[in-house]
């Protein structure tokens, strides 16, 4: 008699034995003989249903916890250590403080300062990957309560692996939305743990923070899957490049003539209720619909008439140009001082979610003609209504009823927006609250005097943020000036823009994966995040280009995917008309949304798990260790601000993918930098025989931030460089390093002695230049390995 | 004086421990004169800053040349170092820069020995701001000058806040009181 009996236990975050619950049980029968009968194969779960058609074995680390991955994260950070810079050096978080933490000092609870300036990453962390989690809860109810919990995911064309973050994370397979829903509890429980460990006399350890940092992104590129899968697979977003039309972006693509609804934020629901009811009453040709960051990609992913608005940093030139009749706003993003700007200008506000709700009077449960009737009277600036159906009729009824009465705001005179600028002091306040300090003040003194040159030039270099109104004396409207500067020109802006196309198919993944894993495309580049820039969006253009012409992959998502549309080549076409939109060397994809960006990170999971055949089921360091040594993907967030820029780019690093940030990305406080001078750093494990092997710094760092578009451009070629190209892989990346050293740092690189490891290593056409060089920097020839390279113990296939 | 420690950016506010400004060019002078391995370290920015005979990067070289200074190019600059034909520049990012500061076992570019002085001018004003609020806080031996025109309170010394043509006297000013050092 033979018994076979494997017991597992899983508990969110543990694999381990421990006290039954109901939720907690799994029990695994391979084979079991007794006096009964003989019993294979018989799994039984409590609390979920095991996926039978998954036969992928269970891999280490199904719902991993707070600690699972803490030696990976370590190994990481070992090679790319902390470089601190507090923003503050004090510590106000509990009531012993505040407590001077400068240098060596200590806080009252025990605290240094590397721990202190780790745990607010930490906190940006939690509440970035906290905000798109409560997206995707928020998403999600809705979609089950809508259309059930059976029904099937359908994600991309021709695509098996749906969901390689949930899979790879938590181990399960989903096939409904229905399925979605545990991977959710189980990342909303584990950022209570994380956010738990921020809590004064806790977590105490710098690298520790950091990997719980690292835990906190990871968790939340598993949120942004679930936010997104959901939203394709039951609203008929496009399911890959092959079905992304494209879209108009830009104040000209509006129809002024029609009401205008001007919908802020990220996430769709309100706004395919305010489509739906214009289809539903073909009211298309009376109502315009514009979106405000990543709302408008998702808008027009629901149905492309709608209109792209443009990134973030445009929401207070827009509205104070007077165009919207009536302003949405869902989540995130949002100017906080909305309503008030939005009364300036006679529109009124509706607020569609628990999250923001701004101050206004909750009417979800009133009639919708009363409410309509409120707001078009001005009784109320604007209203709360959670219920979705009920924001479509609102919406359109009172954008209708409002626009015939706004026309004094809808196109203000110059003067008007001009007024009172001729009270400007002096005092040079606006240009030192300025975050670029913008030459504000001489703009607008040589408008007063009539030449509105010097302000419309700051126009397309300004962030949007407000700061120099808010700290102007005379309360002058700095904003609205640059606007009225430039007005003529921003009116009959009017660009095309693929829309967002979802997931990387599986089949696109099986024809790239050889050339990206051996290096003949020389790297992914993803342009992702936010308009913080520091000399404008065009600069992103610039940097998609510069990596298009040589045949990178690039993508893109969020305010980038909207900004690098803005810049035209000489026959008047963006980026998007003049490359392919496709996963493959030389293309462009808009991926979507911020909660896309789970698809570039999933790409290279999928490149893992597709083409190389890693297991991925609950696999993550394995899959992860693969994505390090072997993918060249690299990120640049050029215009991160916000909290969940610090989450996503926490994601891409437990997963091994550099990521590169403008200047103003400094001020996340920390640097993951590698030191290429010291050659212990680089010693990797061989797996074929277990021996260390010195590789070279590749990639060199892990989070960098840098400080021109130029320097971002050279690093970018750089980091795409793995120890695991091939030689004609490597040859190409080399080529692209000089050239780009070569064309915007006048010289050669300084460092190529530490990429190439043989002869054959370097582009043919420069070979005898280089060896010369090389030569003068005393290099050897095989001093850097070529192993078939690993971090991990385990994946050594032959120990000595 | 008050004008001339409000930081170059409103909100810019360190903690307890901030810079001292100069009373006057020739301290800056004597202090680079006593520095024993100066490093001068000029910032992105440079190009942009007009002197009365070129821009920040001839007076970067002239500093160099007459305090015998090794001179670090952040960004891309050192490209146009190179066209001036300068001597003892070195590229570096400035992320790094500030990473291989703060580590007492780094002996600089040379590998002769870490630096004790740091001096700072042309970088953009808020990197900088950080770059040396990771020095002030994990580099407390080293010394740190700001020479931008706008206070950097987590330097150990700066000029501080002042207008266009005050700053150019004063950067001449100290270029003449730094003697060829032998």
């Amino acid at each position: 008699m033979r018994h076979i009996i494997s017991i597992q236990l899983f508990n969110y975050g543990r694999r381990q034995r421990r006290t039954l619950s109901k939720k907690d049980l799994n029990i695994k029968i391979d084979e079991l003989e007794s006096s009964l009968g003989t019993i294979k194969g018989l799994e039984i779960q409590i609390g979920r249903i095991t996926d039978e058609e998954w036969e992928e074995p269970m891999g280490p680390t199904p719902f991993p916890s707070v600690g699972t991955f803490r030696d990976w994260d370590k190994k990481l950070l070992n090679r790319y250590k902390p470089f601190y810079m507090p923003l503050c050096d004090l510590c106000c978080l509990c009531t012993y403080g505040k407590c001077d933490l400068t240098g060596d000092k200590k806080g009252a609870c025990g605290i240094d300062q590397k721990a202190q300036q780790s745990r607010i990453v930490l906190l940006a962390c939690c509440i970035g990957a906290s905000t798109h989690t409560a997206h995707a809860r928020h998403m999600l109810n809705h979609l089950l309560e809508e259309f059930g919990r059976d029904y099937l995911l359908d994600v991309a064309l021709n695509t098996n692996v749906e969901a390689p973050h949930i899979r790879l994370v938590c181990g399960y397979k989903p096939k409904t939305i229905g399925d979605l829903e545990e991977a959710l509890d189980y990342v909303e429980t584990q950022l209570v743990q994380l956010t738990a460990a921020a809590h004064t006399g806790q977590e105490g350890d710098n690298l520790d923070f950091e990997s719980k940092a690292f835990h906190a992104g990871m968790l939340d590129h598993v949120a942004m899957e679930i936010a997104d899968i959901s939203q394709i697979s039951t609203l008929g977003f496009p399911k890959g490049v092959s079905e992304a039309p494209l879209a108009q972006m830009g104040f000209g693509s509006i129809d002024t003539k029609k009401a205008v609804v001007m919908c802020i934020g990220h996430n769709v629901l309100p706004s395919v209720d305010i489509i739906d009811y214009l289809m539903e009453h073909d009211l298309f040709d009376k109502v315009e619909i514009g979106g405000l960051c990543c709302t408008a990609h998702d808008n027009t992913r629901y149905d492309n008439r709608a209109k792209i608005l443009g990134p973030i940093s445009w929401q207070l030139r827009y509205v104070r140009s007077g165009i919207p009749d009536l302003v949405v706003i869902d989540e995130q993003c949002i100017r906080l001082d909305i309503v008030e700007e939005a009364e300036k200008i006679g529109a009124p506000v509706i607020a569609t979610s628990e999250k923001s709700m701004m101050g206004l009077p909750d009417r979800t449960h009133d009639d919708p003609d009363a409410i309509v009737a409120d707001l078009v009277s001005g009784r109320q600036k604007g209203v709360v209504i959670l219920e979705p159906r009920k924001v479509g009729e609102v919406v359109v009824k009172t954008a209708m009823a409002v626009s015939p009465k706004r026309k004094e705001f809808k196109e203000p005179s110059k003067e008007k927006l001009f007024e009172n600028m001729e009270k400007c002091r002096g005092c040079l306040e606006c240009v030192m609250a300025c975050p670029n300090n913008l030459p504000i003040m001489d703009a607008v003194k040589a408008c007063a005097e009539g030449d509105l040159s010097l302000l419309s030039e700051l126009q397309p270099l300004c962030v949007g943020c407000g700061r120099c109104e808010s700290a102007c004396p005379e309360d002058l409207s700095i904003i609205s000036y640059m606007y009225a500067a430039s007005a003529d020109q921003c009116k009959d802006e009017c660009f095309q823009v693929r829309v967002g196309s979802g997931a990387i198919t599986d089949v696109e993944i099986r024809e790239v994966g050889r050339g990206i894993v051996f290096g003949e495309i020389p790297g992914i580049l993803a342009l992702v995040g936010c308009a913080n820039y520091p000399k404008g969006g065009g600069e992103v253009a610039k940097i998609a280009e510069e990596f298009l012409k040589r045949r990178f992959i690039v993508l893109a998502t969020g305010c980038s995917a909207m900004d690098l549309a803005t810049t035209l080549d000489e026959e008047g076409q963006n980026l998007y008309e003049q490359y392919p939109g496709v996963f493959d060397a030389g293309g462009l994809v808009n991926v979507g949304s911020c909660v896309s960006n789970s698809h570039i990170t999933g790409a290279t999971i999928k490149i893992a798990n597709i083409f190389a055949k890693r297991p991925l089921r609950a696999n993550y360091e394995e899959i992860a260790d693969y994505v390090y040594n072997r993918v060249g993907a690299v990120g640049i967030a050029w215009g991160a601000m916000s909290q969940k820029a610090a989450s996503i780019a926490a994601g891409c690093w437990r997963l091994g993918i550099p990521v590169i940030v403008g200047p103003h990305g400094s001020k996340y406080r920390r640097n993951l930098l590698g030191r290429k001078d010291k050659e212990e750093d680089w010693i990797t494990l061989d797996a074929r025989t277990g021996d260390d092997m010195y590789i070279g710094p590749v990639p060199e760092h892990l989070f960098y931030a840098a400080e021109t578009i130029e320097e971002a451009i050279v690093m970018t070629a750089k980091l795409s460089m793995r120890p695991n190209d091939t030689t004609k892989g490597r040859a190409v990346k080399l080529s692209h390093y000089i050239d780009l050293s070569k064309k915007y740092y006048g010289t050669m690189p300084d460092d190529l002695e530490l990429f190439v490891r043989g002869e054959s290593d370097l582009p043919f056409t420069m070979k005898v230049e280089l060896l010369e060089y090389l030569k003068k920097k005393g290099w050897e020839e095989g001093k850097i390995g070529m192993p078939d390279p690993t971090l991990l113990d385990r994946m050594i296939r032959r120990k000595k | 004086m008050s004008a001339k420690l409000r930081p170059g950016q409103t909100a810019e506010i360190a903690g307890p421990k901030h810079a001292m400004v100069f009373p006057k060019p020739t301290v800056v002078a004597s202090m680079i004169k006593r520095a024993k391995r100066p490093l001068l370290v000029i910032g992105s920015k440079a190009p942009e800053i007009v002197t009365d005979d070129g821009d920040l990067i001839d007076y970067a070289i002239k500093i160099g040349k007459k305090g015998k200074l090794t001179i670090a190019a952040t960004g891309h600059l050192i490209g146009e170092f190179k066209k001036r034909k300068a001597k003892n520049v070195y590229s570096i990012p400035f992320m790094n820069l500030g990473d291989r500061l703060r580590d007492t076992d780094w002996n600089g570019f040379d590998g002769k020995g870490h630096y004790d002085l740091v001096i700072f001018a042309g970088s953009q004003y808020y990197m900088e701001w950080l770059v040396l609020s990771g020095l002030k806080n994990f580099a407390p031996n080293l010394r740190t000058i700001s020479l931008g025109n706008l206070y950097q309170p987590n330097a150990s010394w700066a000029i501080g806040t002042v207008n266009h043509s005050e700053w150019m006297s004063i950067l001449k000013e100290i270029i003449e009181n730094l003697e060829e050092k032998k």
